[in-house]
Protein backbone atom coordinates (compact mmCIF):
# COMPACT_ATOMS: atom_id res chain seq x y z
CA UNK A 1 0.00 0.00 0.00
CA UNK A 2 2.23 2.83 -1.00
CA UNK A 3 -0.59 5.64 -0.48
CA UNK A 4 -0.75 4.97 3.35
CA UNK A 5 2.65 4.66 3.44
CA UNK A 6 3.50 8.03 1.59
CA UNK A 7 0.67 9.57 3.91
CA UNK A 8 2.42 8.38 6.82
CA UNK A 9 5.45 9.49 5.19
CA UNK A 10 4.04 12.98 5.42
CA UNK A 11 2.22 13.10 7.82
CA UNK A 12 4.67 15.38 9.72
CA UNK A 13 5.51 17.69 7.06
CA UNK A 14 1.43 17.91 6.93
CA UNK A 15 0.92 18.86 10.12
CA UNK A 16 4.27 21.33 10.51
CA UNK A 17 2.70 23.26 6.87
CA UNK A 18 -0.57 23.64 8.23
CA UNK A 19 0.16 24.35 11.75
CA UNK A 20 3.01 26.97 10.97
CA UNK A 21 0.40 28.86 8.33
CA UNK A 22 -2.31 29.07 11.32
CA UNK A 23 0.31 30.49 13.59
CA UNK A 24 1.83 33.04 10.54
CA UNK A 25 -1.71 34.29 9.62
CA UNK A 26 -2.98 34.53 13.24
CA UNK A 27 0.66 36.66 13.45
CA UNK A 28 -0.27 38.98 10.91
CA UNK A 29 -4.01 38.91 12.19
CA UNK A 30 -2.82 40.13 15.53
CA UNK A 31 -0.92 43.14 13.52
CA UNK A 32 -3.10 44.09 11.08
CA UNK A 33 -7.35 44.00 12.49
CA UNK A 34 -8.35 46.92 13.46
CA UNK A 35 -10.71 46.27 15.75
CA UNK A 36 -8.48 45.11 19.25
CA UNK A 37 -11.18 42.08 19.89
CA UNK A 38 -10.13 40.80 16.68
CA UNK A 39 -6.42 40.73 17.68
CA UNK A 40 -6.74 38.76 20.41
CA UNK A 41 -9.16 36.63 18.61
CA UNK A 42 -6.12 36.33 15.84
CA UNK A 43 -3.56 35.35 19.09
CA UNK A 44 -5.86 32.45 20.01
CA UNK A 45 -5.50 31.48 17.07
CA UNK A 46 -1.46 31.80 17.00
CA UNK A 47 -1.42 30.02 20.52
CA UNK A 48 -3.20 27.25 19.08
CA UNK A 49 -0.98 26.82 15.96
CA UNK A 50 1.75 26.98 18.42
CA UNK A 51 0.42 24.38 21.01
CA UNK A 52 -0.02 22.16 17.69
CA UNK A 53 3.52 22.67 17.15
CA UNK A 54 4.71 21.77 20.72
CA UNK A 55 2.46 18.36 20.14
CA UNK A 56 4.31 17.92 17.16
CA UNK A 57 7.73 18.06 19.00
CA UNK A 58 6.67 15.67 21.86
CA UNK A 59 6.16 18.48 24.37
CA UNK A 60 2.69 17.62 25.08
CA UNK A 61 2.78 19.19 28.83
CA UNK A 62 3.53 22.43 27.58
CA UNK A 63 1.16 22.65 24.82
CA UNK A 64 -1.68 21.70 27.18
CA UNK A 65 -0.40 24.72 29.51
CA UNK A 66 -0.23 26.66 26.45
CA UNK A 67 -4.23 26.23 25.49
CA UNK A 68 -5.13 26.16 29.16
CA UNK A 69 -2.77 29.69 30.44
CA UNK A 70 -2.36 31.46 26.86
CA UNK A 71 -5.83 30.94 25.34
CA UNK A 72 -7.83 30.16 28.37
CA UNK A 73 -6.57 32.71 30.73
CA UNK A 74 -4.01 35.48 28.99
CA UNK A 75 -6.47 36.14 26.32
CA UNK A 76 -9.38 36.23 28.21
CA UNK A 77 -7.56 39.14 30.40
CA UNK A 78 -7.16 41.19 27.38
CA UNK A 79 -10.96 40.36 26.29
CA UNK A 80 -11.78 42.13 30.06
CA UNK A 81 -9.52 44.96 30.01
CA UNK A 82 -10.79 45.13 26.35
CA UNK A 83 -14.25 45.31 27.69
CA UNK A 84 -13.66 47.18 30.60
CA UNK A 85 -11.93 50.01 29.42
CA UNK A 86 -14.23 50.42 26.24
CA UNK A 87 -11.52 50.85 23.99
CA UNK A 88 -13.31 48.56 21.39
CA UNK A 89 -13.77 51.11 18.84
CA UNK A 90 -11.92 51.14 15.84
CA UNK A 91 -8.46 52.51 15.87
CA UNK A 92 -7.73 55.11 13.13
CA UNK A 93 -5.34 53.24 11.40
CA UNK A 94 -4.00 55.81 8.68
CA UNK A 95 -3.25 58.27 11.27
CA UNK A 96 0.72 58.33 11.33
CA UNK A 97 2.13 60.55 13.93
CA UNK A 98 5.69 59.99 13.46
CA UNK A 99 6.37 60.43 9.33
CA UNK A 100 7.98 57.01 7.95
CA UNK A 101 8.14 55.09 10.88
CA UNK A 102 5.82 52.43 9.51
CA UNK A 103 8.11 51.81 6.19
CA UNK A 104 11.52 52.09 8.91
CA UNK A 105 9.92 49.32 11.16
CA UNK A 106 8.75 46.92 8.51
CA UNK A 107 12.17 47.30 5.94
CA UNK A 108 14.13 46.66 9.95
CA UNK A 109 11.75 44.08 10.86
CA UNK A 110 12.84 42.26 7.35
CA UNK A 111 16.39 43.01 7.51
CA UNK A 112 16.15 41.43 11.06
CA UNK A 113 14.58 38.51 10.01
CA UNK A 114 16.93 37.72 6.93
CA UNK A 115 20.05 38.34 9.77
CA UNK A 116 18.71 35.46 12.24
CA UNK A 117 17.66 33.36 8.96
CA UNK A 118 21.17 34.11 7.82
CA UNK A 119 22.84 33.23 10.84
CA UNK A 120 20.75 30.10 11.42
CA UNK A 121 21.92 28.79 7.82
CA UNK A 122 25.77 29.87 8.49
CA UNK A 123 25.76 27.80 11.54
CA UNK A 124 23.86 25.02 11.16
CA UNK A 125 20.99 25.50 13.18
CA UNK A 126 21.45 23.55 15.88
CA UNK A 127 24.94 23.24 17.76
CA UNK A 128 25.75 21.95 21.60
CA UNK A 129 26.03 19.06 23.79
CA UNK A 130 23.29 16.22 23.67
CA UNK A 131 21.18 15.78 27.14
CA UNK A 132 23.10 17.92 28.99
CA UNK A 133 20.25 18.38 31.35
CA UNK A 134 18.62 14.75 30.69
CA UNK A 135 17.48 12.96 28.07
CA UNK A 136 14.15 13.82 26.20
CA UNK A 137 13.34 10.64 24.64
CA UNK A 138 13.60 7.15 26.79
CA UNK A 139 11.36 5.52 28.87
CA UNK A 140 8.54 7.57 30.94
CA UNK A 141 6.48 10.30 30.00
CA UNK A 142 7.14 13.65 28.57
CA UNK A 143 4.72 15.17 31.81
CA UNK A 144 7.19 12.92 34.27
CA UNK A 145 10.62 14.31 32.71
CA UNK A 146 9.32 18.08 33.20
CA UNK A 147 8.44 17.23 36.96
CA UNK A 148 11.86 15.63 37.79
CA UNK A 149 13.88 18.69 36.39
CA UNK A 150 11.59 21.64 37.69
CA UNK A 151 11.52 19.72 41.21
CA UNK A 152 15.16 18.41 41.38
CA UNK A 153 17.37 20.86 39.06
CA UNK A 154 15.26 24.15 39.35
CA UNK A 155 13.42 23.62 42.13
CA UNK A 156 14.47 27.43 43.81
CA UNK A 157 13.56 28.61 40.45
CA UNK A 158 10.78 27.11 40.66
CA UNK A 159 10.03 28.25 43.99
CA UNK A 160 11.17 31.90 43.07
CA UNK A 161 8.26 31.80 40.41
CA UNK A 162 5.85 31.63 42.87
CA UNK A 163 6.89 34.55 44.93
CA UNK A 164 6.63 36.34 41.72
CA UNK A 165 3.27 35.15 40.63
CA UNK A 166 2.14 35.84 44.46
CA UNK A 167 4.20 39.99 43.60
CA UNK A 168 2.22 40.29 40.55
CA UNK A 169 -1.18 39.79 42.71
CA UNK A 170 -0.67 42.11 44.85
CA UNK A 171 0.90 44.81 42.10
CA UNK A 172 -2.30 44.24 40.12
CA UNK A 173 -4.57 44.77 42.89
CA UNK A 174 -2.60 47.89 43.59
CA UNK A 175 -2.61 49.32 40.40
CA UNK A 176 -6.36 49.08 39.74
CA UNK A 177 -7.94 50.08 42.76
CA UNK A 178 -9.46 53.16 43.27
CA UNK A 179 -8.17 55.34 46.52
CA UNK A 180 -10.02 54.15 49.08
CA UNK A 181 -8.20 56.25 51.85
CA UNK A 182 -9.83 59.30 50.59
CA UNK A 183 -13.01 61.41 52.42
CA UNK A 184 -15.76 61.63 50.38
CA UNK A 185 -15.45 65.83 49.66
CA UNK A 186 -11.69 64.97 48.66
CA UNK A 187 -13.10 62.74 46.14
CA UNK A 188 -15.43 64.64 44.44
CA UNK A 189 -12.03 67.15 44.56
CA UNK A 190 -10.26 64.86 42.98
CA UNK A 191 -13.06 63.87 40.43
CA UNK A 192 -13.37 67.18 39.59
CA UNK A 193 -9.93 68.19 38.92
CA UNK A 194 -9.51 65.04 36.50
CA UNK A 195 -12.35 66.16 34.83
CA UNK A 196 -11.14 69.41 34.48
CA UNK A 197 -7.56 67.95 33.11
CA UNK A 198 -9.66 66.11 30.78
CA UNK A 199 -11.05 68.92 29.11
CA UNK A 200 -7.73 70.52 29.09
CA UNK A 201 -6.78 67.20 27.32
CA UNK A 202 -9.67 67.41 25.15
CA UNK A 203 -8.99 70.85 24.13
CA UNK A 204 -5.30 70.56 23.15
CA UNK A 205 -6.20 67.87 21.73
CA UNK A 206 -9.25 69.39 19.17
CA UNK A 207 -6.37 72.47 18.56
CA UNK A 208 -3.47 69.99 17.33
CA UNK A 209 -5.90 68.22 15.06
CA UNK A 210 -7.06 71.80 14.05
CA UNK A 211 -3.78 72.44 13.19
CA UNK A 212 -3.05 68.81 11.41
CA UNK A 213 -5.84 69.85 9.28
CA UNK A 214 -4.67 73.46 8.26
CA UNK A 215 -1.41 71.66 7.42
CA UNK A 216 -3.15 69.28 5.28
CA UNK A 217 -4.52 71.86 3.76
CA UNK A 218 -1.42 73.40 2.95
CA UNK B 1 10.50 11.21 8.83
CA UNK B 2 10.11 14.15 11.05
CA UNK B 3 10.77 17.90 10.11
CA UNK B 4 14.19 19.26 10.74
CA UNK B 5 15.11 21.49 13.30
CA UNK B 6 15.31 24.63 10.75
CA UNK B 7 11.85 24.54 9.44
CA UNK B 8 10.74 25.20 12.98
CA UNK B 9 13.12 27.63 13.67
CA UNK B 10 12.50 30.00 10.82
CA UNK B 11 8.88 29.63 11.15
CA UNK B 12 9.68 31.24 15.12
CA UNK B 13 11.58 33.81 13.59
CA UNK B 14 9.05 34.67 10.95
CA UNK B 15 6.48 34.73 14.08
CA UNK B 16 9.27 36.81 16.04
CA UNK B 17 9.54 39.68 13.07
CA UNK B 18 5.70 40.00 12.73
CA UNK B 19 5.47 40.40 16.68
CA UNK B 20 8.38 43.04 16.50
CA UNK B 21 7.11 44.81 13.65
CA UNK B 22 3.62 45.12 14.89
CA UNK B 23 5.06 46.16 18.50
CA UNK B 24 6.60 49.28 16.34
CA UNK B 25 3.54 49.74 14.16
CA UNK B 26 0.52 49.76 16.03
CA UNK B 27 -0.05 52.97 18.52
CA UNK B 28 -3.09 50.64 20.82
CA UNK B 29 -1.67 49.48 23.53
CA UNK B 30 -3.51 46.49 24.09
CA UNK B 31 -2.25 45.21 20.79
CA UNK B 32 1.46 45.80 21.08
CA UNK B 33 0.82 43.82 24.15
CA UNK B 34 -0.30 41.36 22.25
CA UNK B 35 2.37 41.64 20.16
CA UNK B 36 5.23 41.26 22.71
CA UNK B 37 3.07 37.97 24.00
CA UNK B 38 3.79 36.65 19.89
CA UNK B 39 7.36 37.25 20.55
CA UNK B 40 7.25 35.25 23.64
CA UNK B 41 5.84 32.44 21.93
CA UNK B 42 8.35 32.50 19.09
CA UNK B 43 11.06 32.07 21.66
CA UNK B 44 8.80 29.26 23.11
CA UNK B 45 8.86 27.57 19.62
CA UNK B 46 12.22 27.78 19.51
CA UNK B 47 12.86 26.30 22.88
CA UNK B 48 11.08 23.46 21.98
CA UNK B 49 12.48 22.53 19.20
CA UNK B 50 15.79 23.14 20.32
CA UNK B 51 15.03 20.74 22.87
CA UNK B 52 13.92 18.15 20.41
CA UNK B 53 17.22 18.80 18.71
CA UNK B 54 19.57 18.25 21.19
CA UNK B 55 17.29 15.73 23.18
CA UNK B 56 17.60 18.11 26.25
CA UNK B 57 14.79 18.41 28.97
CA UNK B 58 16.35 21.75 29.31
CA UNK B 59 14.33 23.51 26.96
CA UNK B 60 11.01 22.65 28.02
CA UNK B 61 11.31 23.31 31.58
CA UNK B 62 12.48 26.65 30.66
CA UNK B 63 9.43 27.47 28.48
CA UNK B 64 7.41 26.59 31.61
CA UNK B 65 9.25 29.59 33.56
CA UNK B 66 8.95 31.77 30.03
CA UNK B 67 5.39 30.58 30.75
CA UNK B 68 5.06 31.84 34.18
CA UNK B 69 7.01 35.17 33.49
CA UNK B 70 4.83 35.91 30.53
CA UNK B 71 1.74 35.41 33.18
CA UNK B 72 2.76 37.50 35.60
CA UNK B 73 4.27 40.64 33.04
CA UNK B 74 0.40 40.64 31.03
CA UNK B 75 -1.34 40.65 34.60
CA UNK B 76 0.67 43.92 35.98
CA UNK B 77 1.01 45.65 32.54
CA UNK B 78 -2.83 45.31 32.17
CA UNK B 79 -3.08 46.54 35.30
CA UNK B 80 -1.18 49.52 34.88
CA UNK B 81 -2.78 50.09 31.35
CA UNK B 82 -6.21 50.09 33.32
CA UNK B 83 -5.13 52.76 35.37
CA UNK B 84 -3.92 55.25 33.09
CA UNK B 85 -6.70 54.69 31.01
CA UNK B 86 -9.41 54.24 33.38
CA UNK B 87 -10.89 57.71 32.70
CA UNK B 88 -10.03 57.75 28.70
CA UNK B 89 -11.32 56.98 26.18
CA UNK B 90 -8.79 56.00 23.80
CA UNK B 91 -5.77 53.34 24.61
CA UNK B 92 -2.85 54.75 22.05
CA UNK B 93 0.25 54.93 23.04
CA UNK B 94 0.19 58.43 21.64
CA UNK B 95 -2.27 59.84 24.44
CA UNK B 96 0.59 59.14 26.95
CA UNK B 97 1.96 62.51 26.36
CA UNK B 98 1.86 64.39 29.73
CA UNK B 99 5.18 64.16 30.38
CA UNK B 100 6.26 65.68 27.49
CA UNK B 101 8.30 68.63 28.31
Amino acid sequence: MPTVLAVVHYADWFVFVVASVVVLAGGLGVVLARHPVHSALFLIQTLFGVAVLFVAQQAHFLAAVQVIVYAGAIVVLFLFVIMLLGVDRRENVEAEPLKGQRPTAILLGIIGLAEIVGLGRSSGWVTGALSTGGPLDGPGSNVEKLGRSLFSTYLLAFEITSVLLVIAVVGAVVLARRPMHLSREEQIEADAELVAEEADLAAEEAASERLERESAKR
Amino acid sequence: MSVPAAWYLTVAAVLFTIGAVGLLVRRNVLVMFMCVELMLNAVNLTFVTFARALNDVNGQSLVFFVLVVAAAEVVVGLGIIVAIFRRRTGATADDLHILKG
